[in-house]
């Protein structure tokens, strides 16, 4: 039987040479990225900004202005009315006021409900959200610390496992996916939740951890070939794990397309955001994790065994005025 | 790395059996294992987002917890200074502080000992509950201490958990779950409940019931509107818009009703029955025998209900409360009454309600995703790996079965964000594989036997592999601790598919890889 094989054995791809093209590429899309932050800013659903979302199905697929404009009527806020997932499926938004209290609030939704499921026969409200403006600051708060926190310590660790040129990499390459992707929430204002959080903080495991064994592989590359040029070795280390990289991503993207295609709409934003992390994941760890080795001064010396004690002490020293040398 | 004692052997194997066996149940539909003793069938949790239901956070006005917590040490002062005859005079209470002066001076130090005493300090064993100064020769001041601050809202929040609990309950067969969550928060989760109206309005009343006396001359108009009382008295609103002034000190409160009950007065109009204990119903007798013709007011939560006029001692321990009530309304207010007062307000800071359909939909789509992506997964590894592939296939089948054994082993809920969990886990969990799979190729190729290969790739994918699931764990760490809900159920599976998928790739498939080599001792491998 013929075995699968995406990338044929023993492939000598000179990625280094496409550098240039993927330095410009990068600062490209993290400049659109940026553009995008600012000029549309992200569609910050009510977990981070606070107020009500409510989640109806009709039996049809409703005219939005017309629904807009009896929502609007009911003076409970401006709304936001969008579709989500299919046509039949629609969210609304209405901000919670400042000065309400609890039963206007509840008068409000009450109020829309009534409006939803009187007019529009077959109506169904599937899912109500309120949540305070406390809470959503709280829930925002959190989940930046968790981005930082998980960006910072997944570094360390790697700083602690290999040498401080790879954390720094690795940290750089976690920057560059996060706004990308980040961009992309702004670019196509798909609701940034918790649950796009959760894709990010998603992205940031599973883009290092293609880099991690990427990085493994320097390192024994490093050991291995100790005469080898910094530069063919980052070549040879990539083409060597090449193979991995692709297979991991199609079995992870199969199982990301199912969910994306099949899966509920309830969780667009989830996997959507996955799905997007996962290329740019990929595209990362090949160029922006690696090549960075080189202007941050990993040598051929680096991970050279250390004999002894005094010895540890002046290769370090050594190493650090390589990398300003660069 | 191809070389496993047999002690090994029957420690992998019993560690699989007993993983696979907690999530089996799981995966039975719930009609095969109804009748099953209830430790036959672990099961995993399923979160509102698929059982559908209610989700209330209630936060405490802790502020509003200080201001009754000053005003009892008030009280307490008062009455402990009156009985020994020394007079408090300039008392405040603001910024959070009780201050008053002794007129006398010799009085001063033994009102001092009166406000250690009340303070709780000298207690020994015991956190002092406020701290006593003496700024000025004859000005005493008592601040809350924070330890005692801090007792006292977790005291309070214990019993608001409580109350809670009993008032849901009563409403029948809901199973709610009611957590304490940080210092000042209740989660209330109440599965299949589609409108939380009722269960908000039930549990977000205070049910503070007082009895209060109405002085006999009612202030002028003038001072009612500007809601500044005369000493000992304070002004009300009542249920239909008026005002009225009663005395500061309740005769009775809701600590003393014994029974309370949704009724009906004599023309038909719903109103709630309540019976007091003997200690209340000794005041309340003595009251109305000596107050025949005068007013008392009802009061809940702050609002006048009504202020009836005491027609002839009521004696029998046993009054009625006569509102615009609705049968509901009143039954609701006989619930809150006989659970007992929450000791402070509570607030719902977020509420998320899902039908029980799109609960049922989620999990349908989240199935049919799974097994769709579940098969595109096998294919590709069978396709690109053959024979080694049934290994990354049986190896995932038994990861599946394991997230799910300890799933239900720590109780752990499955939300709709776990089930995408689920599905990138089962993307992921082949990862592991892929990378000693492909090691081992890479060895094929420099010309190493077969067996060298195998065991080779082993070794050196291993740590690859670690630290690889360690960055991953990291965030799925992170996740869990900051994330809230479904967010949490995501980084449940995530982290659980971290530890199970590193530990069938590395050992247990290794093992079957050993047992394979042993039995076949292949001297050419197709990979």
């Amino acid at each position: 039987m013929r075995l699968l094989k995406l990338v044929p054995d023993n492939t000598n791809i000179d990625f280094l040479r496409w550098r240039t093209f993927a330095i410009v590429f990068s600062i490209l899309m993290i400049a659109v990225s940026i553009f995008f932050i600012a000029s549309r800013g992200l569609n910050l659903g009510v977990d981070f900004v606070g107020g009500r979302s409510i989640r109806a199905t009709f039996q049809e697929p409703p005219p939005l202005d017309e629904l807009r404009s009896r929502i609007g009527a009911l003076d409970v806020g401006e709304p936001v009315i969008q579709q989500s997932g299919s046509e039949r499926d629609i969210a609304i938004r209405i901000p919670l006021p400042e000065d309400a209290t609890e039963e206007s609030a509840n008068a409000a939704a009450t109020a829309v409900r009534e409006e939803i499921t009187s007019n529009y026969p077959g109506s169904r409200i599937e899912s109500v959200e309120t949540v305070s403006g406390k809470v959503s600051e709280e829930l925002a708060w959190d989940g930046g610390l968790a981005l930082l926190l998980a960006m910072l310590g997944i570094s360390a660790y790697i700083w602690i496992r290999f040498e401080w040129q790879f954390g720094v990499g690795a940290l750089v390459s976690l920057v560059h996916d996060l706004t990308i992707v980040t961009g992309f929430y702004a670019a196509t204002q798909i609701e940034f939740s918790l649950n796009a959080v959760a894709a990010l903080l998603t992205l940031i495991g599973f883009s290092l951890n293609d880099t991690v064994v990427v990085y493994d592989r320097i390192r024994e590359n490093l050991r291995k070939y100790r005469k080898m040029e910094i530069e063919p070795l980052l070549n040879l280390s990539v083409n060597e794990t090449l193979a991995r990289t692709i297979n991991t991503n199609t079995s992870v993207m199969l199982a990301i397309l199912a969910l994306l295609i099949f899966g509920p709409d309830v969780i667009y934003d989830l996997t959507i955001g996955i799905f997007a992390g996962v290329i740019i994941g990929t595209y990362s760890s090949v160029y922006v994790a690696r090549f960075l080795l080189v202007p941050l001064g990993v040598t051929s010396d680096s991970f050279v065994p250390k004999t002894n004690v005094g010895g540890a002490e002046r290769v370090t020293m050594h190493k650090t005025e390589d990398g300003a040398q660069v | 790395m191809l070389n496993f004692s047999r002690l090994q052997v029957w420690l992998i194997t019993a560690v699989c059996m007993f993983g696979v066996l907690l999530g089996i149940p799981s995966l039975l539909p719930s009609n095969v294992t109804e009748n099953w003793p209830n430790w036959a069938k672990p099961h995993i949790n399923l979160g509102l987002d698929l059982a559908g239901g209610s989700q209330l956070l209630l936060e405490a006005d802790v502020s509003s917890l200080s201001r009754q917590r000053l005003e009892t040490i008030e009280d307490l002062m008062r009455t402990e200074t009156r009985r020994v005859n020394i007079e408090m005079a300039d008392v405040s209470t603001a910024e959070n502080q009780l201050s008053f002066t002794i007129a006398n001076p010799d009085q001063v130090d033994q009102a001092l000992q009166i406000a250690r005493t009340q303070a709780g300090t000298g207690t020994v064993g015991m956190a002092a509950q406020w701290d006593v100064a003496r700024p000025e020769p004859n000005r005493i001041v008592m601040r809350p201490t924070a330890a005692g601050e801090s007792e006292a809202i977790d005291n309070a929040m214990a019993s608001a958990r409580d109350v809670i609990d009993r008032r849901i309950n009563s409403l029948g067969t809901l199973e709610p779950t009611i957590i304490r969550e940080g210092t000042d928060r209740i989660l209330v989760q109440v599965p299949g409940v589609q409108d939380p109206e009722q269960i908000k309005s039930l549990i977000g009343r205070t049910a503070r019931l007082e009895f209060k006396a109405v002085p006999d001359e009612q202030p002028s108009a003038e001072v009612l509107a500007s809601g500044r009382a005369p000493a000992g008295l304070q002004i009300l609103p009542t249920t239909d818009g008026g005002r009225i002034a009663v005395q500061r000190r309740a005769l009775i409160s809701g600590d003393q009703i014994v029974r309370a009950q949704q009724s009906f007065n004599q023309q038909g109009q719903p109103d709630v029955s309540i019976t007091f204990d003997s200690n209340g119903g000794t005041r309340f007798a003595r009251h109305t025998r000596e107050n025949v013709g005068k007013l008392f007011a009802i009061v809940l939560d702050g609002t006048v209900l009504s202020a009836p006029v005491i027609n002839e001692p009521i004696l029998g321990g046993q009054a009625s409360i006569a509102g615009a009530f609705t049968v509901e309304s009143a039954n609701e207010l006989a619930i809150s009454l006989r659970s007992g007062r929450l000791p402070v307000e509570l607030a719902v800071v977020d509420e998320r309600t899902v039908s029980p359909e799109l609960g049922a939909d989620s999990i349908r789509l989240g199935v049919i995703a799974t097994i769709i992506g579940a098969a595109l997964v096998i294919a590709f590894m069978l396709l690109t790996y053959g024979g080694f592939g049934v290994f990354a296939v049986t190896a995932l089948a038994l990861n599946v079965l394991l997230i799910l054994g300890w799933m239900a082993l720590f109780n752990a809920t499955l939300t709709l964000p776990g089930i995408a969990g689920f599905v990138l886990t089962i993307g992921a969990a082949v990862d592991a594989n892929i990378i000693i799979n492909e090691r081992i190729r890479e060895e094929l190729r420099r010309g190493r036997s077969v067996v060298d290969a195998i065991s080779t790739g082993w070794k050196e994918a291993t740590t690859a592999i670690l630290d690889a699931n360690i960055t991953n764990a990291i965030a799925g760490a992170l996740m869990f601790q900051f994330g809230s809900g479904p967010v949490r159920g995501f980084a449940v599976v995530l982290v659980i598919g971290i530890i199970t998928s590193a530990f069938t790739a590395i050992t247990v498939a290794r093992l079957w890889v050993a047992i394979w080599v042993r039995r076949r001792r292949p001297k050419s491998l197709v990979l």
